[in-house]
């Protein structure tokens, strides 16, 4: 990807509320490398999963709403939440059926031609790997990349990186200087949204990632979906109570790993809102 | 009995499809007699060890028509449409989409479903878009204490959340919510006028 590109950015609802702090330091770091993010319009939400449970084609008609305002903009889609991707990229596949097409096209109340491409901003930024202005090396750092599902499967639709092993994120996180640790949980369901009916299985996954990550010598996660981002982080708390067993391993999205190897301040980047606390991890490798 | 017969596409289809296996596959596009019970998915499965039948035995059910069984499970509530058994699967059958087809025929025939905390939040999730255009996570959580009457739910991560101000109080405001509340509409208007196929009990004679 050049640098000086241009995205229709949709940031969906997470990245306005509880994931703040991956839309801040994802525009930081863009701006930095001179990637354009221009925020659509009036945009709504993708539906989740919750959409699809109940009709097929809601599923399909209010991403593609979304669709469609970014081929009104001539411009690539970009995306940061895997869940937001995976709708889109979905919607987009349907879609290439014509009588489909034409009915959702009448749904939405707008011509559509399915134009847009989807790419998920960990794909923008690999992009940059090979020139990325280094100010703060994060060496000594271990790292896991967790991608979860929905980035990386159905592969054929999704078309990201391998399903079971992918390295995308591993190689962006090795660029800043840190090391990507090898583990088996990459790809993973962390429970999903979960959170909230079943909290006793989205608590069971997310704990056993975790352990993983930390079992395989990992320092902090690192994550590119803000539902596995609040899975993974708000509830190691829980964790505590529930399995007397201290993770504190901090998540982080990937973003402000890059932010911080871009020479952004820990404050800028907001890490402060996590729940596990980065910045003692980040003091003792000398990077905050 | 009807015998055997080949397929067009050279499957070989024992019996009559019951309603259950015609609706699957029209909604799913996915062809259930491709699975051969090798237990893949449920392998896989991050799931299976709260599900009553786990995914293969739902594939089987469904061959079988058995359609009361299916929608009594556990097993299409706990799907959590993570794509494992799919992307694993030798027979390159989707799963998941069989298993959202299951929940689409349960809402279409008003079945009770087992896990009824999974499909309340959906159906609050969905009232929330279609008011509000964007999702609303704390009135997502109050909204979903007070109707599925567990008051208590959740509570203890809120005091975390709210000093770091990651749960906005008001929702989210968007100018596209009304063009959103005509897209529920227009959605449900169609669907109206082109029901999917019903799922009887018994069997149907027609092949593809
Ligand atoms: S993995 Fe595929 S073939 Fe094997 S039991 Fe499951 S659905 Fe059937
Ligand atoms: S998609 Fe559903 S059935 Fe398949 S592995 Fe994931 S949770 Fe299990």
């Amino acid at each position: 990807m050049p640098a000086g590109s241009s995205y229709a950015y949709y940031p969906g609802c997470t990245l306005h509320s509880t994931a703040r702090e991956y839309d801040v330091s994802l525009r930081l770091v863009c701006q930095k490398l001179g990637i354009e993010l221009r925020e659509l319009k009036d945009w709504a939400c993708c539906g989740a999963s919750s959409a699809h449970a109940e009709s097929r084609l809601l599923g399909i008609a209010l991403p593609a709403r979304t669709l469609q305002a970014a081929e009104e903009m001539g411009l690539p889609l970009g995306v940061a939440c895997a869940m937001c991707f995976s709708r889109l990229k979905l919607a987009s596949h349907e879609l290439a059926d014509g009588d489909t097409l034409d009915q959702v096209g009448r749904i939405i109340g707008r011509g559509l031609g399915n134009k847009a491409t989807v790419v998920h901003m960990l794909q923008v930024l690999d992009g940059e790997r090979e020139a990325l202005p280094i100010k703060r090396t994060l060496e000594g750092l271990k790292v896991a990349s967790y991608y979860g599902c929905l980035l990386v499967r159905p592969r054929d639709i999704v078309g990201f990186d391998d399903e079971e092993n992918p390295q995308m994120m591993d190689r962006l996180v090795e660029a800043t200087g840190a090391h990507a640790v090898p583990w088996g949980f990459k790809t993973e369901c962390c429970g999903a949204g979960f959170s909230v009916p079943r909290a006793d299985i989205q608590l069971k996954l997310s704990h056993r990632i975790l352990s993983q990550a930390k079992a395989a010598g990992a320092d902090c996660v690192s994550v590119a979906c803000p539902l596995c981002h609040s899975n993974l982080d708000s509830y190691q708390q829980v964790m505590r109570r529930e399995y007397e067993h201290e993770i504190g391993l901090p998540v982080l999205y990937f973003t402000q790993l890059l932010g911080l190897a871009l020479g952004f301040e820990p404050r800028e980047l907001l890490l402060k809102r996590h729940i596990t606390d980065p910045l003692p991890v980040l003091k003792a490798r000398g990077l905050a | 009995m009807k015998m055997a017969q080949l397929t067009p596409a050279g499957t070989i289809h024992p019996f009559p499809r019951s309603g259950l296996q015609v609706f699957v596959e029209s909604q799913s596009g996915q062809r259930v007699l491709r699975c051969y019970q090798c237990g893949k998915c449920t392998a896989g499965c991050p799931s299976a060890y709260a599900m009553d039948l786990g995914p293969r035995r739902v594939m089987r059910a469904i061959q079988l028509g058995l359609k009361d069984e299916v929608l009594a499970s556990s097993t299409i509530w706990l799907c959590l449409q993570c794509q494992t058994c799919s992307a694993r699967c030798p027979a390159e059958i989707g799963i998941a989409e069989v298993m959202e087809s299951l929940r689409l025929l349960a809402a279409a025939e008003r079945s009770r479903p087992a896990e009824r905390d999974v499909a309340l939040f959906h159906r609050l999730f969905r009232d929330l878009i279609r008011r509000w255009g964007r999702i609303y996570e704390l009135g997502l959580g109050a909204l979903y204490n007070l109707r599925g009457r567990h008051p208590f739910a959740n509570l203890g991560l809120l005091p975390h959340l709210l000093s770091r101000g990651k749960l906005p109080l008001l929702p989210q405001r968007t100018k596209g919510a009304s063009q959103v509340r005509a897209i529920f509409a227009r959605v449900r208007a169609a669907e109206r006028e082109a029901p999917p196929p019903e799922a009887k009990e018994g069997t149907d004679a027609s092949r593809q």
